[in-house]
């Protein structure tokens, strides 16, 4: 009995061994493969398409950071997380980094011992109701069956909410985004919440998402962005400049287009900077001088991977919001490349 | 044996120890023992040095803190404000409802169905094959996710019931069958009720004395007394007679539909039900192999005997072949149980909210102590399943052999 004792901990010890050895970088490269852990399907976030390639909008973030240290966009290893796992992955060292809308909390940061290396999108909880249902407010959910992923922030959010409005409810807890959408689909939940992009991305896989309406309430604050392990700067300021990098491209007006052009050489420093022309930027991370360039050449600058993914034109259908640039009225905003 | 071999005043030599046969042995058990704790040492000193290394410190602190997520079904009192530690409890709790149900309902269809694999009709006897080999043969973890999903698509909702011309009507306007779960009346303890309960358990005593009665009438008189409809007689007339002298003491809380479900009387869950209805009737057809092989054991010549001195089929079962057969069922059967409950901890595929899924599923995701609550979950589930290997034992002790 004691032994199974230790050996149970050992594994999970072992597990937790890989975390403190060399650079992540060193590691990747020496692999020549990104391992990068997502979601286990969120069309419009990452989802496998037809090809089974991996797709969406934290995907785009991983394949920019794979190019920017790689050189290569398909050298990623995109690694299926589900909520309760994708925290142990991490800190175990199966994944390089974290792109899986994953909330930025202060315990987590703190306490779990990651880095969030900034945010690519600024979400907030929400619900989604049958619309035949009548409801119009999450106030009068009162005594509904509310089915929630679990291990997320949301059933935090979603007691507290209940709690201080002072009306009950049944909580069903579900495993995957994809289990939840039958129990809701059939009825055996009321009200499906999760982040209102997860809502409205899942609500575009239905047959008829015009039958389901996501409530007007807000329930919380959800900065989304991707997360690698404490102690590894360098790696951390990788994965934080290359996100930055597709902002302020955005900010800078370099896109997939007109990248090539720019790349002779403009009368912006900035942009000359940013794509490697001017300055030792590349060199200081530890990667080439057109990193960034390359992980641009991917799917574009923030704004571009924004539309393909998940904007107004797709069938998730997300309006700009709070994730427009700073200069639009939104939160992205980039620390300047000098 | 050792004694004989010994001279008097012969002295123990340290070389004795890998010479002589009489110590040889120990010396290498005591070597093996020394290299297994010097293992297991390297192991925990390692173990202890990487969580240094990786940041990670051991403390069960944050059990006192508030959980700050609800859980839908709980035997105890919890809210979101209650410690982890409370919510562990509900998770064991949970737990251990799911396994006793659990165990009762697969004995009962184990039993059964171990019993009409050997019937001498073929067609019973091939359906029942049938149902062993499939339940045997796919993994539990289908058969909940199966259950469940038939669960939900083919009873109606609690919105089926709504509006003048509902799909679906609750039976008796008592029973809801919904695929939110199973809605039932609730009895209300009023003033007084606590007699009626007192004369019920008296009336199970009775019950026990008459059989005991009747038994004694059998061995020593040869008269077989009419036992079922008696029996059935005392457990429930002196209770109706009381319930209406004390004036209905013990009332009827009707569930009914209000808002998005129905509110009010016992509420059976579609997690708990799709979960315990699967690891029942899978664990069955493990039950029901190990009742058929306990029923094989016994001598055919048991069955003639008894069939010889006038016994009816059904009494040489009850009286002959089970007494002995249980000899052989119980042990395997103990760890039977012990699956079943070990397999309880798949709760979370249907969203149930086990110890696996309090504890060792939001608690451990919340607080990140994944370490520390591996560590409790194990020693709970070695807790639960000793307990019941220990329980069951001592039935075992009882109707084994008695070898004197």
């Amino acid at each position: 009995m004691k032994n199974s004792l230790i050996l149970g901990a050992m594994t999970v010890a072992g597990l937790a061994a890989g975390v403190a050895t060399a650079g992540t970088l060193e590691d990747v490269q020496a692999r020549g493969k990104l391992n990068c852990g997502v979601t286990t399907g969120l069309v419009g976030f990452a989802a496998p398409d037809a090809n089974g390639e991996w797709q969406g909008f934290d995907v785009a973030v991983c394949r920019a950071v794979a190019a920017a240290v790689l050189g290569d966009a398909s050298a990623v290893e995109f690694v299926p997380t589900t909520g309760k796992t994708r925290f142990t992955a991490l800190a175990s060292g199966e994944i390089d980094m974290l792109a899986r809308n994953t909330t930025w909390t202060f315990s987590r940061d703190v306490d779990l011992k990651f880095e969030f290396t900034g945010v690519n999108y600024y979400d907030g909880q929400g619900f989604m109701v049958p619309a035949d249902l009548g409801v119009t407010s999450a106030k009068e959910l009162d005594g509904a069956t509310v089915c929630i992923q679990t291990g997320t922030t949301t059933e935090l959010n979603l007691a507290d909410f209940f709690r201080t409005n002072n009306i009950s409810y049944e909580p069903v807890p579900i495993e995957t985004n994809s289990e939840a959408q039958p129990l809701y689909l059939e009825g055996a939940c009321d009200v499906y919440t999760t982040d209102a992009s997860g809502l409205a991305a899942t609500r575009a896989a239905f047959e008829n998402p015009g039958d389901h309406v996501v409530l007007p309430e807000i329930i919380s604050k959800e900065p989304l962005g991707p997360l690698v392990r404490h102690g590894d700067n360098e790696w951390g300021d990788i994965v934080r400049w290359t996100l930055n990098a597709l902002i302020t491209a955005e900010e800078l007006g370099v896109t997939s287009a007109n990248m090539s052009d720019m790349m002779a050489g403009t009368n912006n420093p900035e942009i000359n900077r940013l794509l490697g022309t001017e300055g030792t930027l590349g060199a200081m991370l530890g990667l080439d001088a057109d990193w960034a360039a390359k992980a641009l050449a991917v799917s574009g600058n923030y704004g571009e991977i924004f539309e393909t993914n998940i904007g107004e034109n797709t069938p998730i259908g997300l309006s700009r919001g709070l994730n427009a640039q700073w200069k639009n009225g939104g939160l992205i905003y980039s620390p300047p490349f000098r | 044996m050792s004694i004989a071999q010994d001279e008097p005043g012969a002295q123990f030599r340290l070389s004795m120890l890998l010479n002589d046969t009489r110590y040889r042995g120990y010396t290498f058990q005591a070597v093996a023992l020394l290299a297994l704790i010097a293992f297991m040492a390297y192991l925990g000193v390692n173990l202890v040095q990487n969580l240094a290394a990786a940041g990670l410190n051991i403390s069960y602190q944050f059990l006192g803190e508030p959980a700050g997520y609800d859980i839908n079904q709980r035997l105890v009192e919890y809210t979101s404000q209650s410690t982890h530690w409370r919510a562990a409890v509900v998770g064991v709790l949970n737990t251990l409802l799911v396994a006793f149900v659990g165990c009762f309902l697969a004995t009962v269809i184990g039993v059964f169905v171990g019993i009409l694999r050997l019937s001498k009709n073929w067609l019973i006897r091939q359906l029942t094959s049938v149902y062993v080999e499939i339940f045997r043969n796919v993994p539990v973890l289908i058969w909940i996710l199966i259950v469940m999903q038939i669960f939900i698509v083919v009873l109606p909702q609690p919105r089926d019931f709504k509006g003048a011309n509902a799909s679906a009507s609750m039976w008796f306007d008592a029973f809801a069958f919904t695929g939110r779960g199973f809605y039932t009346p609730k009895p209300i303890w009023m003033d007084g009720s606590w007699v009626v309960v007192a004369v019920f358990l008296a009336s199970i005593l009775g019950v026990f004395a008459f059989r005991q009665y009747a038994k004694t009438r059998l061995y020593r008189d040869g008269v077989m007394l009419e036992r079922f409809w008696t029996s059935l007689g005392i457990l429930f007339v002196p209770c109706l007679v009381v319930y209406f002298i004390m004036g209905q003491p013990i009332g009827l809380d009707y569930p009914a539909l209000k808002g998005f479900n129905f509110k009010g009387g016992v509420y059976m869950r579609n997690s708990f039900i799709a979960l315990t209805f699967a690891l029942s009737i899978y664990t069955a057809a493990f039950i029901a192999e190990n009742v058929r092989a306990g029923i094989l054991a016994v001598s055919k010549g048991q069955t003639e005997a008894a069939a010889s001195l006038g016994l009816r089929p059904n009494r040489i079962m009850n009286l002959v072949i089970l007494p002995q057969a249980l000899r052989v069922i119980i042990p395997p059967l103990i760890s039977q149980y012990l699956n079943l409950t070990k397999n309880s901890s798949l709760a979370i595929a249907v969203g149930y909210m086990d110890l696996t899924g309090t504890l060792g599923g939001i608690t451990l995701n919340q607080t990140g102590r994944a370490i520390e609550t591996v560590l409790l979950l194990m020693l709970f589930y070695l807790t639960i399943s000793l307990s019941i290997s220990f329980i069951m034992n001592i039935y075992n002790n009882a109707v084994k052999l008695k070898e004197r």
